[in-house]
């Protein structure tokens, strides 16, 4: 029964194919077979959210999915948000604004925001505290995190504008 | 953390699900949005040979609203919470999906599963036991409906056989007011305790009530004694009381790590008052 198979999964842009039993959690494959250590592990059980990723649109926790479910599908890491010569709105406003201490919990955090600012593009505080709310921090007390969201959604927003 | 091996199974419609699941009996479950089943077998708490899953399955994701409310067992606690006439029509279940887990977890979490699994801590049961749901089951030989009121026997027994797949809930459009009222010790747990109420108004007095509690016994618990004692009264603080008494007398909640019993019981009270003073105010 540990029979291997293949498994064709779409990250960040680019459509890779795996080798892996059915049984392996997505997070491994992305960190292990694929080299894609933004997603981090931190509890394991579904709490933490330090291993979100956005798959077909939603936020999912990476740790409770099998590789087998992703197959055929498109799955967005914190790689495919930004590299440093070019940072996502919500890493630039996450360095600016202090969001992060140990760095842990950030690819999680920062990957579940983009999600959130495409539903709500101008969110409350409290609409952020509860859109955040499957992912914990334990540096910063999250005033630093809202802080970071509400400036990023600002600035994506301005961007927006100006485009237009 | 590493489950057990297992072989996995996509089908593309019902039959296939079905077949499997009758070629493998025991051996095969079927999974929907795997948020408490994944969780187990990481655990191995469930040994699952043969894990079916439904996200290739059609016709399961659909949201009907008219007299009769149905949604489809693949539909997610997202979706519901994204679908503003089944709020309008049946805004309980927005208020409560609100209140089940975290955004990532809602985006997977089924209606299906929450009532399928019999897990005493889901939210959905109590509260298709307070809307009076019928819950659509289809098996080898064919489709069956069993009432939400009858279908939870123990935890994690139901009258769903192993060989049957959840496809649909179903209910009445709700009238009158509503309320789901959850106390849980931080986002993600299951309720220490929840009261589902709906309650409709007539004049200034109760014509009926449904009440139903989560997570207080080794099922939900629908009390009908509950809600008798709100009708024909103004819902005044005597009626709540009565109406508290009734429901405690209805649930046998276990010691946990959410509290000693009598703890569970002061916070079921304090819930179920909160839950039917907010839903007699909307009535």
């Amino acid at each position: 029964m540990t029979q291997k198979n293949q498994y064709k999964l779409n990250v960040n842009g680019q459509t890779v194919e795996v080798t892996a039993e059915s049984r392996e959690l997505l997070i491994y494959t992305l960190r292990e077979k694929l080299n894609i250590t933004g997603p981090h592990i931190g509890c394991e059980t579904s709490h933490c959210g330090a291993c979100t990723v956005t798959i077909d649109g939603k936020s999912v926790k990476s740790c409770t999915m099998f590789v087998a479910q992703a197959e055929g599908k498109e799955i967005t890491t914190i790689e495919g948000l930004g590299g440093p010569d070019a940072l996502h709105p919500l890493q630039e406003a996450f360095k600016e604004h202090h969001g992060l201490q140990c760095g842990y919990c950030t690819p999680g955090m920062i990957t579940r925001a983009t999600k959130l600012l495409e539903e709500i593009p101008n969110p409350t505080e409290e609409e952020i505290r509860f859109g955040m709310a499957g992912n914990i921090c334990r540096c910063t007390g999250y005033q630093n995190i809202v802080k970071s969201i509400k400036a990023a959604a600002a600035e994506i927003n301005a961007a927006k504008e100006a485009a237009q | 953390m590493i489950p057990a091996s297992f072989e996995y199974h996509r089908p593309k419609d019902m039959a296939g699900v079905l077949s499997i699941l009758e070629e493998h009996g025991d051996d095969a479950r079927v999974m929907a949005g795997g948020h408490s089943l994944i969780p187990m077998m990481k655990l191995r708490m469930a040994d699952v040979p043969h894990l079916i899953d439904l996200q290739d399955v059609g016709g399961l994701a659909g949201i009907t609203v008219g007299d009769t409310i149905t949604i489809g067992a693949m539909v997610t606690q997202s979706d519901i919470i994204l679908h503003d006439a089944l709020a309008d029509a049946a805004p309980i279940l927005r208020e409560a999906s609100l209140q089940i887990a975290d955004p990532q977890v809602r985006y997977m979490g089924t209606v299906g599963g929450n009532v399928a699994n019999g897990d005493p801590g889901n939210d959905m049961p109590g509260l298709m036991q307070c809307l009076d749901a019928t819950f659509t089951v289809v098996g080898p030989n064919g489709e069956r409906k069993i009432p939400a009121r009858e279908f939870y026997e123990a935890a994690y027994m139901t009258g769903r056989e192993d060989d049957e797949v959840m496809t649909a809930v179903s209910f009445a459009k709700p009238a009158g007011g509503h309320a789901y009222e959850k106390q849980k010790r931080k986002i993600g747990d299951y309720a220490t305790a929840a009261a589902a109420v709906q309650i409709v108004k007539d004049g200034g007095t109760c014509a009926s009530a449904s009440i139903a509690m989560t997570n207080l016994s080794d099922t939900p618990v629908y009390s009908a004694a509950a809600g008798d004692a709100l009708v024909g009264t103004s819902v005044d603080g005597d009626a709540i009381k009565a109406a508290v008494s009734a429901m405690l007398n209805d649930i046998d909640p276990v010691e946990d790590n959410r509290g000693p019993v009598a703890f569970k019981r002061h916070v079921a009270g304090v819930i179920l008052a909160r839950a039917i003073e907010r839903a007699w105010a909307r009535a």
